[in-house]
């Protein structure tokens, strides 16, 4: 063996066919996961196909659930998830927008480091990285607010939330019954306390999508916003937000597919009465509460009209979802300088 | 030069004084001052921000200072080794419900990872603007918020029916569906990450793609790929909803040791806190607390492993 010691050489026979049969799995993988969602697409709607044939469009637009008679609706569910998704988009937005700006802008950072100065102590080594240190801390603290599972802030809702609004609740209904919104009493579980535990729980995808977009703003536009004589705010509101419009649309509109698709809060919260209502307190239901709900102890006819009900909010969620991801792909394009979010 | 005007008789012009171009500044108003509604505006939106940010953590304190304060006073070493208590009895536990977790978010790995992990490198090795990459690139984002209870409903048609009943395997499917996205989309990141140089190095030595990304790329990858591994099971063993028509329920344990059963009816923490919680029991709904107080635990362990990954792999 003259070239013992030289590691470079030409595959061997076996060690190419190892390659085509691996490059052949990754194929089959890629296509598997590529065809994925088609497939689910399409295994639930060979599924929902009686229900389809024997209700068609009635079943998008009746308001009766009534297993014994055999007659299947589900406008009340739609309108549920929209209304409950809606006023949930709007509440964890405000508040996810705000905690993006605070969190790009570093404004605990600064504030930390202001404190530090005041004592004189922002030269000292050990205390160097705090400022940085405080942003990072802040950053993690919002996302672990997307790692706690749904089940345990529904919990969290039945037995915290419910009790603490229940007496301005009620006092709202009687002093100010006559506003439609505020127009019956909350007994229990309700839209109110569905919306707020909803909104938390979107609020971290808003937050970490928009902080994303916040951040990759080029700094020349924020310099040459404060070179013109422009506060923070008045650089924040009219230069750096117009340009991560795009990002925080996208945000925006994923966080409300998360919201119409959320299900076991919604379904230990929101009260599952069919009924279309606009007040706050009353029990509501939405799809995906509908089919946890009723999943369990269906008989075959009724698995079928629940298939239908999947199918709808299957529908819904992929196009929102879409319609995000395409706003986002898009943003991450124009921002020069802007990296893809994944 | 300096002769020649100095000799010359010097013409006297008159002098205009400049104006004084600051006569019509008011210094005062340039200072900075919380009088003007500019600057003023400016802080209260400053404080406005904090104040949102602030209540918006408040949640996350509330629910986890709940659970320490209700899960914690159950908290014992019978809640893990007992099996759940009809109403009104005392102590039980959900020691089938950990178990059951357990083997259904492995499973769920056993079936995401391989896929995921080399879907993301073939996205990896693909060309950035080829066109089957991006439409799995773009279905893995959409399925990232694809409802989860579709999930289970999508297990249901697909298992349930066909194995004629709710099992372990169905509900571990139904994870799995969860958890490829997260795989594919972080595995196909942390081998794009590995130098190109390390790449071409084995290719040079006549490495086939195989070795090289067997001996290469995954190794050099690997910290990235268990960080979205890890996410990707911290959510799924907080999923309640694709379980509940899965692999429903059962308040016995999957089989003795040595024997499991995986095609039978199988508790999970999640579904457990969902059927405890709307119990009119005291007993049962405490235990709900003390499930939920484990299931956060869990879940945040798996993110704190994930996120010791992505040090690393940074730190690298």
């Amino acid at each position: 063996m003259s070239d013992h010691d030289q590691i470079a050489r030409p595959p061997t026979h076996s060690q190419q066919i190892i390659d085509k049969g691996f490059r052949w799995l990754c194929n089959v993988f890629v296509w598997m996961s590529v065809l994925l969602v088609a497939f689910i697409v399409l295994r639930t709607s060979v599924a929902a196909v009686p229900a389809m044939r024997q209700y068609g469009f009635r079943f998008l637009s009746g308001t009766t659930w009534d297993p014994q008679t055999g007659q299947y609706s589900i406008l009340p569910e739609i309108w549920g998830t929209l209304y409950t998704s809606l006023l949930a988009l709007i509440i964890g937005t405000a508040f996810g927008l705000a905690a993006a700006v605070f969190l790009s802008e570093g404004f605990l950072g600064q504030f930390v480091f202001a404190i530090l100065k005041a004592f004189r102590l922002d030269t000292r080594p050990a205390l160097r990285t705090l400022p940085d240190n405080a942003d990072a801390l802040l950053k993690n603290l919002i996302e672990l607010l997307a790692a706690i599972p749904s089940v345990v802030y529904g919990l969290w809702g039945l037995f915290v939330v419910i009790p603490f609004i229940r007496p301005a609740c009620n006092w709202l209904n009687l002093k100010l019954g006559w506003i439609p919104l505020f127009g019956t009493t909350l007994s229990g579980p309700g839209v109110l306390p569905a919306v707020i535990v909803l909104s938390i729980m979107i609020l971290p995808t808003i937050t970490a999508i928009s902080r994303d977009a916040l951040v990759a703003v080029p700094p020349k536009l924020r310099a040459a916003a404060y070179g013109l004589g422009a506060t923070r705010w008045e650089t924040v509101l009219a230069v750096i937000i117009p340009t991560a419009s795009r990002g925080i649309a996208g945000a925006v509109i994923l966080a409300f597919g998360r919201a119409l698709g959320e299900t076991m809060a919604l379904a230990m919260l929101v009260g599952n009465a069919n009924r279309i209502s606009i007040s706050l307190f009353s029990p509501a239901n939405t799809l995906a509460a509908l089919l946890a709900n009723n999943f369990p102890e269906a008989g075959p006819k009724q698995v079928s009209v629940l298939m239908f009900a999947a199918l709808v909010l299957l529908g819904i969620t992929l196009f929102v979802n879409i319609i995000g991801s395409v706003i986002l792909q898009k943003a991450s394009g124009a921002v020069e300088g802007g990296r893809e979010r994944v | 030069m300096n002769n020649i005007t100095s000799e010359r008789q010097l013409v006297q012009y008159p002098v205009e004084p400049l104006p004084n171009p600051f006569s019509d500044v008011d210094f005062a108003k340039l200072e900075k001052s919380l009088l003007r509604p500019r600057t003023l505006i400016n802080h209260l939106l400053s404080l406005l921000t904090a104040v949102m940010t602030l209540l918006a953590l408040i949640p996350l304190f509330s629910v986890i200072i709940r659970l320490v304060w209700r899960g914690g006073q159950n908290l014992s070493m019978s809640v893990f080794t007992q099996l759940p208590p009809t109403p009104l009895e005392q102590g039980g536990g959900f020691g089938n419900a950990i178990v059951g977790t357990l083997i259904m978010v492995v499973l769920a790995m056993l079936i995401s990872v391989p896929i995921g992990v080399l879907s993301g490198i073939y996205l990896a090795q693909a060309k950035i603007e080829s066109s089957l990459a991006s439409s799995v690139r773009f279905s893995a984002k959409v399925l990232t918020g694809f409802p989860s209870i579709l999930a289970g409903v999508f297990a249901y048609v697909v298992i349930v029916r066909a194995t004629g009943g709710y099992s372990a395997v169905a509900g571990a499917i139904a994870l799995s569906i969860l958890m490829l996205p997260t795989i594919i989309l972080t595995a196909e990141e942390a081998i794009r990450m590995v130098p190109a140089k390390m790449k071409e190095a084995a290719i040079g030595m006549g490495a086939t793609s195989t070795q090289t990304v067997w001996m290469v790329l995954l190794p050099t990858a690997l910290p990235g790929i268990l960080t979205g591994v890890m996410l990707a099971v911290a959510r799924a063993a907080g999923e309640t909803a694709p379980l509940l028509f899965t692999a429903l329920f059962s308040n016995y344990w999957l089989g003795t040791i040595g024997h499991v059963d995986l095609m039978q009816p199988t508790a999970s923490l999640a579904v457990l806190i969902y059927n405890f919680a709307g119990m009119p029991f005291e007993n049962q709904v405490n235990l709900a607390w003390t499930a939920a107080l484990v299931l956060v635990m869990l879940v945040l362990i798996t993110n704190l492993i994930g996120q010791a990954f992505s040090r690393k792999q940074i730190n690298e």
